[in-house]
């Protein structure tokens, strides 16, 4: 089948790259647009870890197509960075409450928090579990993930005001 | 895990669709959000030899009001639908339901009509959709029809939509009977999110006497298809409601059921869960 061109908005900037109808769209993230923030474990749509934001919802990109981004805007993990690349206030959040280990399913848990963090500040407990519940993590036991994202918000909170 | 090769068409109308599924032949599939059908790709499960993408069809998602019924087109998001006040409202069985569906990143791309036309028999919108005999729309190239959900399902992942139907949408009928209606929804699965290991529905109407005007209830998971267990419904049907009706409008309702036996339970296991679950459906929808 013939290459399609894809253009999106990437993490605030407009990108394009070119792959076959079958591509998926974390396949087309990591290997066409070297962006390989994003993990890909399962493939399959079990593991969150290829987690990302497609206009504002949190979408699993294993389960979505390359072509089918054409013109939307997407934000990964690197786009919770700041501008020089240093971890941005989720991401050192994660590093001070432990909320990583491996840091396999660091990506896909973060991009879950920040599309939650965009409709809710001040999660509950409840609404955090609801927006990791499909995120598997083999390392930490969610305890320090869950702590890490209290921190994160608060922060973000503060940051904010 | 790749795909096979195939060829990808991003449907813009409705009639572009199913032209276009008309020209495939038996070889053409419509992607709506995609959180089975990728996978089944990725697992060669699915081999078509072109793709057409209903998702940027605007006339295709959407929620309208009718006279007696909701429908809900078939793009529609099941986390559109689950903070729906429509739906809460109106079809309180499908709100009720909706949460159990896999995970939030999930529901943020899988569909109403995507999930009906798939026809997992442990899927928890085929099951509403048989509990209360939802009415679904197929169009082709030339033609609509209207199917009851009731017979619309012929066995695990087999439907009476023909190759070149497109689904469009789906209408859940609001019963209007005097009285109290009240909801139940009970699963077993591994761990919430995991396809359901049995489920059941049941709707039901009281009156102030505690009398069952109305009832309606059905079971995924235990036969290929989801089960309305029509006999009990009879028996509980101006009935008083109370232990003793239950149990004896359950009494033979395994017969009815034909479970497949795999890792997560034998065909034996899946009989009793399913009675038990049905009974607990019915104290929530009688409360
Ligand atoms: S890689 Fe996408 S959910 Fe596991
Ligand atoms: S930190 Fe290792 S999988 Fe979560």
């Amino acid at each position: 089948m013939t290459k399609r061109d894809i253009t999106l908005t990437l993490n605030g900037k407009t990108v394009s790259g070119q792959a076959d109808p079958r591509m998926t769209l974390v396949d087309f993230l990591r290997v066409v647009l070297k962006a390989t923030g994003t993990h890909v474990g399962c493939e399959h749509g079990v593991c969150g870890a290829c987690t990302i934001v497609l206009n504002g919802e949190a979408i699993r990109s294993c389960l979505m197509l390359a072509v089918q981004v054409e013109s939307q805007e997407v934000i990964t993990v690197e786009g919770l960075c700041e501008e020089d690349g240093s971890p941005g206030i989720l991401q050192d959040a994660f590093r001070d409450g432990h909320g990583m280990q491996c840091g396999y399913c660091t990506p896909g848990m973060l991009t879950s928090v920040h599309a939650l963090l965009q409709s809710n500040d001040d999660p509950s407990d409840e609404d955090i579990l609801e927006a990791i519940g499909g995120n598997i993590c083999r390392c930490t036991g969610y305890a320090q993930i869950i702590d890490s994202i209290k921190i994160g918000a608060e922060r973000l909170r503060e940051d904010k005001s | 895990m790749k795909a096979p090769a195939f060829d990808y068409h991003a449907a813009e109308t409705v009639e572009d669709a199913v032209g276009q599924l008309a020209e495939a032949g038996d070889d053409g599939l419509i992607l709506a959000g995609g959180q089975t059908l990728v996978p089944m790709l990725a697992m060669r499960l699915a081999r078509p030899s072109v793709l057409i993408d209903i998702n940027a069809v605007s006339e295709l998602a959407g929620i309208e009001q009718l006279d007696d019924g909701i429908r809900i087109k078939t793009c529609t998001r099941q986390n559109v639908a689950l903070n729906s006040q429509l739906i809460g409202e109106s079809i309180p069985l499908l709100a009720k339901a909706l949460p159990f569906i896999g995970h939030h990143q999930t529901r943020n791309r899988g569909t109403i009509g995507g999930s009906i036309a798939h026809g997992d028999p442990a899927a928890e919108i085929p099951l509403i959709a048989v509990a209360l005999d939802a009415s679904i729309k197929l169009q082709t190239k030339n033609d609509t029809r209207n199917l009851s959900a009731k017979d619309f399902y012929e066995g695990p992942m087999m439907t009476l939509r023909k190759d070149d139907e497109c689904l469009t949408d789906v209408t859940f009928p609001i019963w209007q009977e005097e009285g109290k209606l009240g909801v139940g929804f009970q699963e077993v699965s591994q761990r919430h999110g995991d396809f359901a290991i049995v489920s059941v529905a049941a709707q039901m109407v009281l009156d102030g006497n505690n009398v069952c005007q109305r009832v309606a209830i059905a079971v995924g998971g235990a036969a290929g298809i989801p089960v309305r267990l029509e006999k009990v419904e009879a028996n509980l049907t101006g009935s008083v409601i109370n232990q003793e009706t239950i149990g004896d409008a359950l009494t033979n309702m395994a017969d009815f059921l034909d479970p497949v036996e795999d890792q997560h339970g034998s065909a034996a296991y899946r009989r009793r869960v399913a009675r038990v679950m049905t009974e607990r459906a019915i104290w929530e929808a009688a409360a």
